[in-house]
């Protein structure tokens, strides 16, 4: 409602171009935005389901850093075409990613299997994490085997003890 | 102890810029091929021109440049000189030409010369799924026991055919292409 009024306050001050422009924008983005990804009917919801989880999960050969749902690259259309044809062919999941893996390696996998190559991917945030660990208890242990250090060595306190002394006289006299 | 502390940021530092410099000369589109050293998938496909089928038993004996093509792929035709040059010196390319219209292809090749002993039509881009392309140009080298040998992505030139193809050819008279 607040960004109605507030739209409607524009126009008096503008005509109705601002309207015109946003409706005008918006349609081209929807149109744009249906263009890039295709549609498919499935016989079964579940497996409209599995399409979108493995779609996800897919990575795109040619655009490194998308997955085949999001990619508008050919290849990418190919392969959820494929993944559409394997799914309503009552392929599993498993061997769905194991077609794929043959032909496009473990790069195709946002979750790659466990292997010599994937190893430092999988077991990296691990070995971090005990490091740290292992930093901090080494630190800590160091601190309490370090002898506690005065706050104020016995000289300073001498000193304050002197200074209290010279601001109670005074506060005396 | 502590002297030895205050060169930690600098080994940090030198291991950090090491990893990254490493980092500038690796190339990160590069992707081998899933089939490196398995052996070519089987297929039965159209020859573009003398239009009989080919298996892959027809082509294999002896070591080959497969060249996955098309007309709608830009560094192709980047790449069709150098393909004519290398088949000129006798070395056996065989074309695929992938999810393309046949009649525009054998236009193509008609118009821009036929570096191919063999052009296999896959226009439903089957042998190319097997393969694992994903975009043309690729170029494979196939041994003769038919076995995938190495795959290179892009345009092929001679730097890269003197760096990464031609060995693979070195048994053949025209292995050593200038």
């Amino acid at each position: 409602m607040k960004v109605a009024s507030r739209l409607g306050g524009r126009v008096n001050k503008h005509g109705a171009l601002l309207p015109v422009a946003l409706m005008v924008l918006l349609s081209l983005m929807n149109r744009s935005a249906l263009a890039v990804i295709e549609t498919y009917e499935f016989s079964d919801p579940s497996l409209e389901a599995r399409y979108h989880q493995l779609s996800q999960e897919l990575r795109c050969p040619k655009c490194q850093n998308q997955n085949i749902a999001d990619s508008n690259a050919p290849i990418s259309r190919d392969l959820r075409a494929l993944l559409h044809q394997q799914l309503e062919d009552g392929a599993s999941d498993q061997e769905i990613l194991d077609f794929m893996v043959a032909r496009y390696g473990e790069f195709v996998r946002y979750r790659p299997g466990l292997d010599p190559n994937t190893l430092v991917l999988w077991g990296g945030p691990a070995v971090l994490t005990l490091m740290g660990i292992a930093g901090l208890g080494w630190h800590l242990s160091r601190r309490r085997r370090a002898p506690a250090s005065p706050v104020v060595t016995e000289h300073e306190r001498e000193a304050l003890r002197a200074r209290l002394r010279d601001l109670e006289a005074k506060e005396s006299q | 102890m502590r002297r030895v502390k205050l060169f930690l940021p600098l080994v940090v530092f030198a291991l950090l810029g090491a990893l990254l410099f490493r980092g500038l000369s690796l190339d990160p589109t590069a992707l081998p091929s899933a089939l490196l050293g398995a052996p070519m998938p089987e297929f039965n496909l159209a020859e573009l021109n003398r239009r009989e089928s080919i298996t892959k038993d027809d082509l294999v004996g002896k070591p080959m440049l497969v060249n996955v093509w098309a007309t709608w792929c830009y560094s192709c035709r980047v790449e069709h000189p150098y393909l004519l040059e290398l088949a000129e010196a006798g070395i056996p390319i065989v074309g695929l030409n992938y999810k393309d219209e046949p009649e525009k292809a054998r236009q193509w090749l008609v118009d821009l010369g036929d570096p191919y002993t063999t052009v296999l039509s896959d226009t439903e881009g089957r042998l190319g799924l097997d393969l694992g392309v994903y975009g043309a140009p690729e170029t494979y080298v196939v041994d003769a026991e038919g076995v995938v040998r190495h795959r290179h992505v892009g345009v092929v030139n001679e730097q890269v055919w003197l760096n990464d193809l031609a060995s693979f050819f070195t048994d053949m008279p025209a292995g050593a292409v200038q």
